[in-house]
């Protein structure tokens, strides 16, 4: 017995073959978040001091600002996925869950771009 | 929407079994290090200002309202990281007998205290070393 309805199988669109992106974007996220996130504590804890000096040479050598990008780009969209679901579990009114959920996007890519934006000017040697 | 009958949820489980408080902490502690990328931003921001914002920012995040966020972002990071862990293992299809998963919930809540003093006992170092002129 087949479980679809006769205008779907007249339509013949079968599923948008969206309902497991959610889920599979946070699960992508949290494997490349295992690596970049250990790496970031770490270096952040092996660094001798964090005096500008030290901070910029650092942000400035070889692949740092590669990881740290890749850092910054994956936890904010990681968190985005986890605080959206937070906010739908627990906002039940629609219009201030829209709301809150248009506040969430806007801040998360705020941090993305802002992360970004200042790894490169420090890389590049623009704070200088 | 009031007026509808509900069926009873949160009042018919018992809130403090081991899944119900695994759960929880993991979302809590996901939340705070959400909260913890503005941190992070707020500090790369300053060192891309240049050495005078630099210096700013640093003061800032030397004070010990900072000092004791910082160890509460390590506590959720140690167990966020390895609750994440656990998933990822769940989401492979294995680990889901109740008795495996009890068994882990307790593996990741003692890991994630040994995790969590390491990291803790690391950074002191690092704060005690610096004396007045360091900081993360």
């Amino acid at each position: 017995m087949s479980l679809r309805s006769p205008l779907g199988r007249a339509l013949g669109a079968g599923s948008a073959k969206e309902g497991v992106h959610h889920w599979w974007s946070q699960r992508l996220s949290a494997v490349a978040l295992v690596p970049l996130s250990i790496w970031f504590v770490v270096s952040m804890l092996s660094l001798p001091s964090h005096d500008y000096a030290m901070v910029t040479a650092w942000m400035e050598q070889g692949w740092t600002p590669v990881f740290l990008i890749l850092f910054v780009l994956t936890a904010a969209w990681h968190s985005h996925l986890g605080v959206r679901v937070v906010v739908e579990d627990y906002v039940h009114n629609s219009g201030t869950k829209s709301l809150a959920l248009a506040l969430v996007a806007f801040l998360h890519v705020v941090i993305a771009v802002a992360g970004v934006f200042a790894i490169l000017k420090v890389a590049f040697g623009g704070a200088a | 929407m009031a007026d509808r009958p509900l069926s009873p949820h949160l009042s018919v489980y018992r809130m403090y079994r081991y899944s119900v408080l695994t759960s929880i902490t993991n979302r809590l502690t996901g939340v705070a290090l959400s909260a913890g990328l503005i941190v992070l931003v707020y500090w790369l921001m300053a060192a891309a200002g240049g050495a005078k914002a630099y210096g700013r920012a640093l003061g800032v995040l030397s004070s010990g309202a900072l000092k004791v966020i910082f160890l509460i972002l390590l506590a959720a990071f140690s167990y966020h990281l390895l609750a994440g862990i656990r998933h990822l293992i769940w989401d492979s299809g294995r680990g889901l007998e109740r008795s495996q998963s009890q068994r882990s919930a307790w593996l990741i809540g003692i890991a994630g205290l040994l995790l969590f003093a390491g990291l803790a006992w690391w950074t002191c170092l690092h704060w005690t070393m610096a004396g007045a002129g360091g900081a993360r």
